[in-house]
């Protein structure tokens, strides 16, 4: 398939990181232009492009651009710009690459960005697993400040952008965009009830834009090519190319970028090499561990875009982050693994999240154990549905939506394990 | 994790050297408030001291004026701050499920079938302290584990063990190469 190479053009390069291999390659040629551009032009472009946002929720981006207030009803407060990369989602490693492998070209879209927002402050946030990987941007934002990219009136363009990188420690939650900002201030990482949005009150109480790692480093290509090419790629309503991690049963796991609306068998077979030998598909998580999961006949009748995986299988896609799950694998056991990941991860803010994703585990664990009943199945989704929507922020459906979409989807695997059912059974 | 933790006496006293105070002044400058520098500090202090005691939080929130309570608070919430030492390499294994999918319970047992870990998941050696964690990103490469700061991906027992003999021997621990730098790119 042609097309071209937005976000993994570099990778694989000798010392792709470094500041001159990347100016060999083209990054920040675009920041001239850029910066040579009114905010206004630099938004409408980003906007025009149906860009949306790579994080999960795929916003549009440039919508989130506008909603910040113009200076005259900032009361002077400054305007920050937050890089999210938090990349913490189970079956999400997208950003780790694009940060490890191309820095600067994060850097130049987040000084782009900076430029369309009239924002002079930058972080970007990273988990604390990282550090190796914030190491090597620390030592991108040195080479560039060091080269005018970054500080006082870069390129002589009168624009001052300051960015630095900031260190989370271990904290899934701080992944959410308002819980990031709270870490940021030096809280512990609780998301706040919105509104007010972050890009009318976010950090320091001031406007705030959050995004992520994957959606400013399109950025500098939007600039260079125009909306019009990057709507030329994808679907229309999902336009452009996407990274996809795909990790689990696969032959080829890794992360590969493609042009949104690729069948997704196809993508599993061509990309990510099929399934091991005499292995049948058994399920796919498709956009992160929190979105529903999906069935063969589902895989079968979806693309990888925002609207085909909504519309056929009720599910997301999310961070792209796709775990394949192949016919040996017990689906009681799955679930059970993702309700420790978000029994131990819930902030502990919110009754419904705390109390209830602690509960979901345990009951999923005497499923497992071939101790519980079928009340307890009931129970289980009594559970899952009391905590969706009921919470401060997403975490709550995130943790919900697994067990939703696992008792419904494989129902026969859940009865199989309950007591007095099943081959298995004592 | 609990363990007979030294006492603050036997650590001696917790003071800021010329170099960190250098460095303070630096995060200082990049934020708004202090406070933000809580966490900048928590790092700084763990990597000089190891771990996180009580008159560390207390440094680091009369150098902050903060409350000494706020510091404890932040300290508690983020799990990567330790709050008890662990001995000199800190495997951690991610059992989320794109590693248990392939492996990494097998993995985890048998690292600490070799290294002979008591319940707080420290090696008999008295050299490796095991806790199994949650996702680190690195799905693609499982089974992995990290171990200090650096990743090791796509284990298997055998690979764990020569790992585990270079340690043993005072090597020194490669510098961390994530796969990207050795991937293969999409067919076209």
């Amino acid at each position: 398939m042609d097309f071209p190479r937005i976000l993994t053009g570099n990778w694989g390069v000798p010392d792709s990181h470094r500041l001159t291999v990347a100016r060999s390659r083209g990054t920040y040629g675009r920041l001239p232009k850029a910066l040579g551009m009114t905010p206004a032009e630099i938004t409408t472009i980003v906007k025009d492009s149906g860009l949306r946002g790579r994080g999960g929720a795929g916003f549009p981006t440039g919508m989130k651009w506008t909603f910040v207030p113009p200076a005259e009803k900032r009361n002077g407060k400054p305007v920050y710009l937050l890089c999210n990369a938090d990349e913490s989602e189970p079956g999400t490693f997208k950003d780790r690459y694009l940060m490890w492998c191309d820095p600067h070209l994060l850097i130049e879209g987040m000084i782009i960005a900076s430029r369309a927002l009239d924002c002079h402050h930058g972080y970007i946030y990273i988990r604390g697993e990282f550090r190796f990987v914030a190491r090597r941007l620390e030592q991108a934002c040195e080479e560039a400040y060091a080269a005018g990219l970054l500080g006082k009136n870069i390129l002589g363009s009168g624009h001052d952008f300051e960015l630095s990188v900031h260190v989370g420690a271990g904290a899934y939650i701080c992944g959410e965009e308002t819980a990031l900002i709270s870490s940021l201030e030096g809280e512990k990482g609780q998301p706040k009830l919105k509104p007010p949005f972050p890009a009318v009150e976010g950090a320091w109480r001031s406007p705030t834009i959050v995004n992520n790692v994957e959606t400013l480093s399109v950025v500098p290509w939007l600039i260079e090519n125009g909306a019009a090419a990057y709507k030329a790629l994808g679907t229309e309503k999902s336009p452009g190319t996407k990274l996809f991690s795909v990790s689990g049963h696969v032959r080829k796991p890794g992360v590969y970028e493609i042009p949104m609306g690729l069948p997704m068998s196809q993508f599993i077979e061509e990309y990510a090499g099929g399934l091991l030998p005499g292995r049948t598909l058994k399920a796919v998580i498709p956009g992160g561990s929190s979105v529903p999961v999906m069935t063969p006949a589902e895989v079968a009748k979806c693309n990888l875009d925002y609207e085909s995986i909504n519309t056929n299988a009720g599910s997301y896609l999310g961070s792209g982050g796709m775990i394949v799950m192949d016919d040996t694998t017990d689906m009681v056991a799955a679930l059970t693994n993702l309700l420790r990941f978000y029994a131990h991860e819930s902030c502990g803010q919110c009754t419904p999240c705390r109390e209830g994703c602690g509960w979901m585990y345990q009951i999923l664990c005497r499923v497992r154990d071939r101790e519980a009943s079928e009340q307890d199945l009931v129970t289980l989704r009594e559970l899952a549905d009391n905590i969706h929507s009921k919470t401060i922020c997403f975490f709550g459906a995130s943790a919900a939506m697994p067990v939703q979409s696992f008792l419904t989807k494989f129902r026969s695997d859940f009865l199989d394990r309950v007591q007095g059912r099943g081959a298995g059974a004592a | 994790m609990s363990h007979s933790a030294p006492t603050a006496a036997s650590r001696g006293p917790r003071e800021w050297s010329p170099e960190q105070r250098a460095e303070i002044d630096k995060i200082l400058a990049r934020y708004p408030t202090k406070k933000a520098a809580v966490m900048p500090l928590l790092w700084m202090a763990q990597d000089a001291w190891e771990w996180i005691d009580l008159d560390v939080m207390r440094l680091i929130a009369s150098t902050l004026e903060l409350p000494p309570s706020h510091v404890h608070a932040v300290a508690s919430f983020y799990t990567m701050f330790k709050k008890a030492p662990t001995n000199r390499y800190f495997i951690q294994v991610c059992h989320t499920l794109s590693c248990a999918l392939v492996g990494a319970d097998k993995l985890v047992e048998h690292i600490e079938r070799r290294l002979e870990v008591d319940e707080h998941g420290n090696s008999k050696d008295g050299l490796f302290t095991v806790l199994r964690v949650e996702c680190l990103a690195s799905c693609g490469s499982a089974p992995m584990a990290q171990i200090n700061e650096h990743y090791y991906e796509r284990l298997s027992p055998e690979i764990v063990d020569q790992v585990i003999d270079a340690l043993r021997a005072g090597k020194h621990i490669p510098e961390p190469r994530p796969e990207a730098d050795q991937w293969t790119f999409p067919v076209s």
